[in-house]
């Protein structure tokens, strides 16, 4: 598949607007409208709205049509995982990334050179998306979020656990946990329900609409329920699930004595947690640990891989030290929130 | 080792006292002898390892991943036993996780030599969190949110003894403490006290109003000037000269100069202060000689340090705890009477015929370095703790002004969801003296002072009025004047207006005044020259 003398830079380059495939004439991911975008998964620092043409997973397209007002001046295209499409003089393939419904990484191929860009990605099984397929390249774009040695997710289901305990420990309080709306809160629901917690669990009005979502695309959530349609007496003892931004909102204070946890990737560092305001911080995160990252490396192969947004400097390090040709490359417009 | 990682790990994301409480006594109730009492002396500040000490972990970490790696790490955890814990492995084949017994026996014998591969075995037997534990014990410093005195209130706890009794035991034993828990769980007999200069509980006074006063009879009250300098217990027993604070943290080290002065035997209560010439120097001084490990001479030459004695406690191998005030003072007015004792001195006792008297000695004095006056009726016996009616602090009416809100941050536990702690400041003119160039500096912080429902009006305001936000902060407009109520303040080089309040907190919200019209810096440094001249 290689070819030697083709540079990858000349037909696939960052640009203030995103990485832009220049045979294909598209952006991914991109951090503005453009007139032909690719978009790897839902989440709000890579799907954006107005973009004339958008390409996606069916699952993905259903997500930016829930969150921007089903986007009817963007001409949507699905793609199903796996099938091929070309685009100008490239071809054009999505393989699950593992990291949320829809989530693809995008496999491109130009004059027999393959680029794959992951994306966000993990490796653990999630019980709402098919699980990451390492794709041998050229060139593997790798996203860096959690790329040092300190980050080491434990089992998703042992920090279930951890919650369950604390239920059954203070069944007078409101359990509060923090989640992302999109995907973190229904993996965490999943999560729940694997480990047998089949009560009712709580919603924040804002995490409704993507459940819903997702409930639609297959995916069973059991009895879910928006706190706002309760009265009071009913949390003791429940699960409610919240944006953490609403542990320390004044919403908050509805809930007799909460004991606010969060789950997110960034709680395994003590001095993070405790800027969340958690008392119970669970690890659980939608992307590749330091291991997964290191790991990921080594079965696609790849003699040149760009690092995009999040800890860069360690994973290029790491990276070189395996023989990879690796830099950083550098993209606006990405946030760590979705941790 | 896992029991004390899961308490440590609990407290260290519990902010509300009662549940760390709860926490701390379960685990001594349920973990046995001796490693409940080595989690209590870690806990308590009395644990040292001088064999493991930061360099040798950055070592381990640097040769874990590389140099590289590891200060990338360092540098993005900012705690280096976190980043240690977290980049190591569990090694299944490291065999069992050792007891705290076991770290705490096996280190304290161990030479600087043997140090690094018995803690490489142990954080391979360890998972995160124990190898967290681990480290934070062995570099001493836990940082949990736990006070000597809130582990010591734990252990009272579970042997429903009042927490002075504890206090009162506690300088006569050492690690792991065992006959401490036999007299707290299993019957075994009160531990001996006040064996060498041995902690004895303070009697503590509740604040009084100049009206609550005429319930009271003068006559039955002694009265005494409140310095502004520090509570401290100067015990001198079994050959052992040490000295306290209020609340039993031994501070000798930072003052040699006191405790080489002692010549007796005999427990004091008394006001640690700086003093030049006869002269009490302001607080501002005395926090110069605070929180040092080390003292220079030129430290003591330029602060030296002097105590005002106010009552005894025990003299020359006898208990005067169980006698009234007057009977104590007597004891103690004959005991400096014998000769003259450098950097000791009594306390004189403020005469007057009744309240009205006494308010107007109070209005009269307008030194810093007195807060007000203490009462103490005339047949006190010394009561541990804060007994309600014996002794009374009547303070001086507060300094107040008007500043400006400049920041408010979320506060903890309760009041998480609330911005309820508040930066203020006043306004300096500008250098050419026009409005134009007026600008806020902050000349302090306050989280209290305010009701329930003030706090609920600030926090609206708050969220209705951010600029900015930084985190848990938030930076709001410079529109909202709080009335600012402080007893003290003086020059400080550690904030960029120069000033420092001492226990400033919100005394009223201003919202008829604007906030062009607060206070300037200048005036608050006009209040300072007042106070230091008096």
């Amino acid at each position: 598949m290689a070819t030697d003398t083709l540079d990858p830079r000349s037909w696939l380059s960052p640009t203030p607007r995103g990485l832009y495939c220049k045979p294909g004439d598209f952006y991914i991911d991109p951090a503005v409208a453009v007139a032909r975008a690719v978009i790897t998964h839902g989440h709000g620092d890579h799907a954006r709205p107005g973009h004339r043409a958008a390409l996606a997973t069916p699952e993905t397209l259903a997500i930016m049509r829930a969150r921007f007002e089903g986007m009817p001046d963007t001409s949507q295209q699905p793609l199903k995982y796996g099938e091929s499409i070309r685009i100008g003089e490239v071809e054009v393939q999505l393989v699950p990334a593992g990291h949320i419904l829809g989530s693809a990484q995008i496999v491109l191929e130009y004059r027999g050179q393959r680029i794959v860009v992951s994306g966000d990605y993990k490796r653990r099984p999630d019980a709402t998306c098919p699980p990451f397929e390492p794709v041998p390249c050229d060139v593997f774009v790798t996203e860096a979020t959690f790329a040092l040695p300190v980050f080491h997710h434990p089992s998703d289901m042992g920090e279930i656990g951890k919650l369950l305990r604390s239920v059954a420990t203070f069944p007078d309080h409101t359990h509060l946990v923090g989640v992302y709306a999109l995907g973190k809160c229904q993996r965490v629901v999943k999560l729940l329900r694997a480990a047998g917690w089949d009560r009712r669990i709580w919603l924040h009005g804002s995490l409704l609409a993507l459940c819903k979502l997702y409930q639609e695309q297959g995916v069973d959530l059991g009895d879910i329920a928006h706190v706002g349609d309760a009265v009071l007496e009913t949390f003791k003892g429940a699960i409610v699930l919240c944006p953490p931004s609403a542990l320390t909102d004044r919403w908050s204070r509805r809930f007799a004595e909460p004991i606010p946890a969060v789950c997110s990737g960034w709680m395994s560092v003590r001095a993070r947690a405790r800027q969340s305001g958690a008392e119970l911080p669970l690890v659980i995160s939608d992307h590749a640990d330091w291991a997964e990252l290191v790991q990921t490396l080594q079965d696609v192969g790849a003699p040149k891989v760009w690092v995009t947004h999040g800890r860069e400097e360690a994973l290029v390090h790491h990276a070189r030290s395996m023989g990879i040709d690796a830099e950083a490359l550098h993209l606006s417009g990405r946030d760590e929130e979705d941790g | 080792m896992q029991a004390f990682a899961a308490l440590l790990d609990s407290l260290s994301y519990q902010p509300a006292r009662n549940a760390k409480l709860r926490l701390i006594e379960t685990y001594l109730r349920e973990t046995p002898d001796p490693d409940r009492g080595w989690a209590l002396a870690a806990l308590t500040d009395g644990l040292d390892f001088p064999t493991a000490k930061p360099a040798l972990l950055r070592g381990f970490g640097e040769d874990k991943i590389g140099p590289v790696l590891f200060h990338l790490s360092y540098d993005y955890v900012g705690d280096l036993a976190e980043t240690l814990a977290l980049i190591w492995e569990t090694d299944p084949s490291a065999g069992p996780a050792p007891t705290l017994g076991e770290v705490v026996d096996t280190l304290q014998g161990a030479t600087k030599m043997e140090t690094p591969a018995l803690l490489k075995r142990w954080l391979g037997t360890l998972d995160a969190t124990g190898r967290w534990a681990l480290l934070k014990l062995l570099t001493g410093a836990l940082r949990v949110g736990v006070s000597a005195r809130l582990a010591k209130q734990a252990a009272a706890n579970i042997g429903n003894q009042p927490v002075d009794e504890v206090e009162e035991v506690w300088h006569g034993l050492t690690p792991p403490y065992r006959p401490l828990f036999d007299w707290l769980l299993a019957d075994g007999p009160r531990p001996s006290t006040n064996a060498g200069g041995a902690f004895l509980p303070p009697m503590l006074a509740n604040p009084i109003e100049r009206a609550e006063l005429e319930a009271l009879d003068p006559a039955h009250y002694r009265a005494e000037w409140k310095w502004d300098g520090i509570r401290v217990q100067v015990a001198a027993t079994g050959g052992v000269k040490r000295l306290y604070s209020r609340a039993g943290e031994d501070i000798s080290a930072a003052f040699p100069d006191i405790v080489d002065a002692i010549d007796f035997d005999g427990v004091f209560d008394g006001e640690l202060l700086v003093r030049r010439d006869e002269t009490v120097a302001p607080f501002n001084d005395l926090q110069q000689r605070l929180n040092r490990k080390l003292v220079t001479p030129k430290m003591l030459q330029e602060h030296p340090a002097h105590v005002r004695l106010y009552d005894v406690l025990w003299l020359e191998g006898e208990d005067l705890r169980g006698l009234p005030f007057d009977q104590r003072r007597g004891r103690l007015e004959a005991w400096m009477a014998q000769k003259p004792r450098p950097r000791f001195d009594l306390s004189p006792l403020v005469v007057f015929t009744d309240w009205a008297h006494l308010g107007r000695l109070r209005e009269q004095m307008t030194s810093d370095g007195i807060e007000g006056l203490m009462l103490k009726r005339s047949d006190s016996l010394y009561l541990a703790g804060r007994p309600k009616g014996p002794w009374f602090k009547w303070k001086r009416d507060p300094k107040l002004a008007d500043c400006v809100l400049m920041y408010a941050q979320r506060g903890h536990g309760k009041r998480s969801s609330f911005y309820s702690d508040y930066t203020f400041g006043c306004w300096r003119e500008g250098d050419d003296g026009g409005a134009g160039g007026r600008q806020l500096l902050p000349v302090g912080k306050a989280y209290f002072g305010f009701t329930d429902q003030e706090l609920r009006w600030l926090d609206k305001w708050v969220r209705d009025h951010t600029t900015n936000r930084f985190g848990p902060v938030r930076e709001v407009a410079p529109e909202l004047v709080l009335e600012v109520a402080f007893d003290g303040i003086s020059r400080s080089t550690r904030h960029k207006s120069g000033l420092a309040m001492r226990f400033p907190r919100i005394n009223r919200i201003r919202t008829d005044k604007p906030a062009a019209e607060a206070d300037t810096v200048d005036n608050l440094l006009r209040l300072v020259a007042l106070s230091t001249d008096g």
